[in-house]
């Protein structure tokens, strides 16, 4: 390969630095992610007292609307690649609204267990790594929804065209990356751990 | 030259004062985001905690040079040997090393500034804010003559000692907070250097005709994405266990201590890799100029620190062969570690290599790399020493390993610091150093080092242990340790020469011009300092060695690389 | 058997391998049941060496060699017998750290021999080819690289990290799966912030900081196996002499074993950072012949001392603070937060080493322990004078 000259024609593609930026984000994450996935798993079943994972109610319809939001946010970036900027603002929007409708039931669920089960992060052990592990999680959905609802403001003051399309495909990769971290705790929490 | 804010610009004005001169002056620092400036100001904080965590040094040397000494009081001791650890792995080396990156990989592989400059500049007031954090920790709680609530549980913090049981000062918690800030700092600059050398590279630049220098940077910004961050995450959890009532390391909740040593390792021993990496990347790019030879094996190179980056994320156990794994654990991660012993030894050879055959001229920057050189050789072989569990079980924990991981981080990471700021000083500032002070710098420093880090071997064999503040006068360890602390004086005398010179030659330094050292990467094309926009016209380069190519037109090194 | 015999055997071994046409079985190699590193690579070149030599008449450098070799060796057994003053790892005096002595040697000649090659290297590089005035301005032979060196530099490493690895794994499974005869001495080890707690779980003895165990020999072995377990943070537990060290962890219960040789007093210390005063958790490891071990054990045994004319200090005793940390057996002391004092003056040191065991140091220390030892949990006991005499007069009699 360096024994071919490159002429001045040729073309010299380099990956686009916003997508790097964001993948090598997406890796941190992941090794943080890990580190508090390991420790639940580690500490399943040692809890030495107090509320054990029986508790624990599987989120069916948390985990669709959050995996259907990776759904929306594609074709939100189907819509803006083909500059369709309304259609693109619905599908953002309804992504949004998944996400919250998410982050409300998560916020249900923790009601219902420090004030009827009694379960809160200092309880126990089982206490600790859940709320950790699943609080990590939503504070990521949180500050996902965050950037996208700045992008939603640009939308509807009508900032947005489609010479965006790669910003907010970076953007969506952030949110598919919250949404497959869901999968994984979805299954240590809540189908493994019980 | 043209980016610097001249005092002139006071005098055009007018009515501007000088004081108003100096203020433009400071706020172009303050908000500066060109990859060039905040190199700089990495290096320079780092220089200034380097006199900082080294007097935190001498300290320690000064109670330790007598038995029963009464210099410090234990407790004081005991934040200062946390602080100096603290302090050089976080902000001295890592900031120093990515100040490095950030200068140099831009314009070693063509490009205007990095990928994110504004990511660039909150990374490095991310980085400073960490460093405040710890250190007002002396200043919190009872004040500096009572040392205030500096952290005083080791650089490790070992659970439960950290538990709100055993240390219910604040200590810990400055000492986690300074750390995750910074670490945010240090993830921002990870994924600059990587975006940046993947997505910016000059036409022509395909990844293997990056400068090694580049190459190690990759590695080192992809394993601090994986190091850094499970640190982060251990701290977090150390925090919800103070803070929050959580258990994560409270053994009578059923928790484990054992879970933060192996998190901290996780951790501890790849960041080890990301400072090491580094000086890899500056001998990389020394060792053949000075020698007047491509270096040798360049794709092995490549392939030996992206080994050395994977295996490194699997030996992090050898620091707990005491704590009481099974036999089978044991013997896995004496494997691995001996088995990264493997790259890293070719790595010697190939550097070896390049001498051989070579013209080799003894300017400072050489000096320091060929001490470099039999100094990691040397840290190398203790390492294999340490890492036969068995002889771990008695070297563990003891000032063996205190000199074996001094001689990494002085002998070969500050060996070939100093080798870098001697080498491109020049073509950041336009001034060449003294090569007078450099020689003396350069032989009082190997000269103490050795006093000092050699001697440590053997008093860690005679029964030593690590982490105390004072010892037993009848178990043979009194003069060894005078020895040590004396080595010591001798290498503080030889970082203030450094100092000087640094200061000195910035003023009365001779002329250096482009290309002083008759080097062949891309940044010796560029006028010194170079302008803030770096290349007027966008390199198209053919080889590893553009400017040899430009150099040798007969001879160009696209005919021969492979 | 003992170290003189052991050197004796290792000696004759040696110098049939020097002699001509030796038995190649008679390797180092046989000698691992003794705890030195099976070096089978080493027998086979050897047997080739024999061979060679067995060929050729009056090479006798082979055997001047292994002589050196041998006195060295021997120098170092010799003095690697008893107990030292300096507790060295180089001064084994235990199978545990004998098996780890004898690796490290190992270990250190492969180092010391890649040191000693790529150094030399290193040294001759920088001094032949050194630029020099007839060099002029011309640039050396570019050479960017060669597949035959390459690759014999990393096979040959390889090989080596092979041959360290085995040798090493062997030495683990030797000494941690050790099989654990029936007449070993069970002793639990509890560490706290900053003293040692010694528990004799089949003797009924509870002491600290100091530990008497029996002198262990191959006619008798009686090897020490000490349970490791924290009352609060994390320690480690290291008798150079004796053994690698072991960590103390809350909630992770660990094992090693001792069988010292000789008899006398080893010495160690903590070596993981347990806060304030890890600097002044010092061991003391007294190796008893098996009539002293009894006769301590005996003594042990008994109840505190109740000699009438320190009743006062008794008093003083049972009546301040003392009896909510400490246990004298036969008194209404029986807290737990400090350690045994039923034969405290049986102890040469107080403090976990901190201080020799006399009744100034005693008498300072009920004052403040913060004058013997800053940072240490015992709070000042606020006694009077008087009531401190009687008291340290009462503790020396409990022998």
């Amino acid at each position: 390969m360096s024994s071919i000259p490159i002429f001045a024609d040729e073309a010299w593609r380099l990956p686009s630095r916003g997508r790097v930026g964001m993948l090598s984000l997406i890796i941190g994450e992941s090794a943080i992610f890990t580190i508090f996935v390991v420790a639940y798993v580690y500490y399943i079943g040692r809890s030495a007292y107090g509320p054990t994972p029986r508790i624990l109610e599987i989120p069916i319809f948390n985990t669709v609307c959050l995996l259907s939001s990776s759904l929306t946010i594609w074709l939100a970036e189907r819509a803006i690649e083909h500059a369709f900027i309304r259609r693109f603002a619905a599908w953002w929007a309804l992504t949004m609204l998944l996400g919250i409708v998410f982050l409300a039931g998560t916020a249900a669920e923790w009601r219902r267990l420090i004030f009827q089960d009694g379960l809160t992060i200092s309880t126990n052990l089982f206490g600790t790594t859940f709320y950790s592990l699943v609080g990590l999680h939503a504070t990521h959905v949180v500050v996902g929804l965050a950037m996208l609802s700045l992008v939603m403001l640009f939308t509807l003051l009508g900032r947005v065209n489609p010479g965006h399309a790669e910003r907010i495909q970076v953007l969506s990769l952030y949110w598919h990356f919250v949404d497959a971290v869901w999968v994984v705790v979805f299954t240590v929490v809540y189908i493994v751990g019980r | 030259m043209a980016d610097r804010i001249l005092p002139i610009s006071g005098t055009l004005h007018g009515a501007e004062s000088r004081r108003g001169a100096a203020l433009e002056w400071l706020h172009t620092w303050v908000v500066t985001v060109d990859h060039k400036k905040l190199g700089l100001l990495y290096v320079v904080y780092a220089i200034f905690f380097l006199l900082v965590a080294g007097a935190e040094a001498m300290a320690i040397r000064i109670q330790l040079a007598f038995p029963h000494n009464h210099f410090v009081s234990a407790e004081t001791y005991n934040e200062f040997f946390t602080m100096h650890g603290t302090t050089m792995v976080f902000l001295v080396g890592m900031p120093i090393l990515f100040g490095f990156a950030n200068y140099l990989v831009p314009l070693m592989i063509g490009a205007r500034d990095m990928a994110f400059p504004r990511l660039n500049a909150f990374s490095f007031w991310l980085t400073a804010l960490g460093g405040l954090f710890l250190y007002f920790s002396f200043i919190g709680g009872f004040g500096l003559y009572g040392m205030g609530s500096a952290p005083d549980v080791g650089w490790f913090a070992y659970a439960p000692l950290t538990a709100k049981a055993f240390t219910p000062g604040h200590n810990t918690d400055y000492w986690a907070l300074a750390l995750i800030v910074s670490g945010f700092g240090t993830l921002g600059t990870a994924i600059n250097i990587i975006a940046t050398t993947l997505s910016m590279r000059c036409r022509g630049m395909t990844l293997f005709r990056m400068p090694l220098f580049v190459w190690l940077f990759l590695v080192v910004s992809g394993l601090t994405l994986v190091t850094i961050t499970p640190l982060t995450a251990a701290q977090a959890m150390l925090l919800i266990d103070r803070y929050l009532g959580g258990h994560f390391f409270d053994a009578q909740a059923g928790g484990s201590p054992i879970v933060w040593i192996h998190f901290f390792w996780i951790f501890g021993h790849p960041e080890v890799y990301v400072l090491v990496l580094p000086a890899f990347a500056i001998a990389n790019e020394i060792i053949p100029v000075f020698s007047r030879k491509a270096i040798f094996g360049y794709p092995a190179m490549v392939a030996a620190s992206v080994g050395i980056g994977f295996v490194s994320l699997t030996v992090w156990a050898h620091h707990m062969f005491t704590v009481g794994m099974t036999a089978v654990g044991n013997s896995f991660f004496v494997l691995s570690t001996m088995v990264v012993g493997i790259p890293t030894g070719i790595k010697i050879f190939n550097w070896l290599a390049t001498l051989w055959g070579g013209r080799i001229r003894f300017a400072t920057p050489m000096l320091f790399s060929i001490g470099f050189l039999f100094q990691f050789l040397l840290a190398g072989l203790t390492g294999i020493m340490l890492s036969v569990a068995p002889w771990n079980w008695q070297l563990h924990n003891t000032y063996f390993v205190i000199a074996h991981f001094h001689y990494v981080l002085v002998g070969a990471i500050v060996f070939c610091i100093f080798a870098a700021i001697y080498y491109w000083y020049p073509k950041a500032t336009g001034k060449m150093l003294s090569e007078t002070l450099g020689k003396w710098h350069f032989w009082l420093f190997v000269i103490g080092f050795h006093i000092t880090f050699d001697t440590m071997h053997f008093v860690g064999l005679l029964g030593m242990p690590r982490s105390i503040y004072t010892y037993e006068p009848d178990r043979g360890w009194n003069t060894l340790n005078l020895v040590i602390s004396i080595g010591g004086f001798i290498q503080a005398i030889a970082v203030l020469i450094f100092a000087w010179n640094l200061i000195y030659s910035y003023v009365r330094g001779k002329e250096a011009g482009n290309d002083p050292w008759d080097a062949w990467t891309l940044e010796w094309s560029t006028p010194s300092p170079p302008p803030s926009y770096n290349f007027a016209v966008e390199p198209v380069v053919r080889s590893r060695r553009p400017l040899w190519d430009l150099k040798h037109p007969q001879d160009p090194d696209w005919k021969y690389e492979r | 058997m003992t170290c003189g015999s052991r050197v004796r055997t290792y000696l004759s071994l040696l110098s049939k391998w020097a002699r001509p046409g030796a038995d190649p079985s008679l390797c180092i190699g046989s000698e691992s049941a003794q705890g030195l590193p099976s070096t089978d690579g080493i027998a086979n070149r050897d047997r080739k060496l024999s061979t060679m030599r067995s060929q050729r008449s009056g090479s006798s450098i082979r055997a001047r060699l292994t002589c050196a070799f041998c006195a060295l060796g021997s120098a170092f057994y010799a003095s690697a017998q008893g107990p030292k003053a300096i507790p060295s790892i180089l001064a084994p005096a235990s199978t545990p750290a004998n098996e780890i002595y004898g690796l490290s040697l190992f270990v250190l000649l492969i180092t010391g021999s890649i040191f000693v090659v790529v150094a030399g290297l290193l040294a001759y590089a920088t001094i032949r080819f050194r630029v020099r005035e007839s060099d002029g301005l011309n640039e050396p032979p570019q050479v960017y690289g060669s597949t035959q060196v390459e690759l014999a530099w990393t096979v040959i490493p390889v090989l080596i990290v092979v041959v360290l690895f085995l040798t090493t794994a062997r030495i683990i499974f030797a000494v941690q799966n050790a099989p654990k005869p029936r007449s070993a001495l069970d002793v639990t080890v509890v560490g706290h912030q900053f003293w040692w707690e010694f528990r004799y779980p089949s003797l009924g003895i509870v002491t600290a900081n100091e530990l008497h165990v029996p002198v262990s020999t191959k006619d008798d072995p009686r090897p020490t196996y000490l349970r490791l377990l924290s009352a609060d943070v994390d320690h480690s537990f290291w008798v150079p002499q004796l053994g690698g060290k072991t960590d103390l962890i809350p909630n992770h219960p660990n094992e090693m074993w001792i069988d010292p040789q000789q008899p006398g007093l080893y010495l160690g210390q903590c070596a993981q950072f347990c806060g304030i005063e890890h600097a002044k958790m010092l061991i003391r490891i007294y190796a008893d012949t098996p009539r002293e071990f009894e006769a301590w054990v005996n003594k042990q045994q008994r109840a505190g001392a109740q000699d009438a004319w320190v009743a006062q200090g008794r008093r003083v005793l049972e009546t301040e603070a003392c009896m909510n940390c400490h246990t004298i057996v036969g008194t209404a002391a029986k807290g737990t937060f400090g350690p045994d004092l039923t034969h405290l003056a049986s102890r040469a040191t107080i403090a976990a080493g901190a201080a020799a065991n006399t009744p100034a140091n005693l008498r300072a220390w009920i004052h403040d322990p913060d004058t013997i030892k800053p940072g240490a949990l015992m709070p000042a006991m606020q006694l009077s004078d008087e009531q401190n005499a009687e008291l340290v007069a009462y503790l020396s009699t409990l022998h």
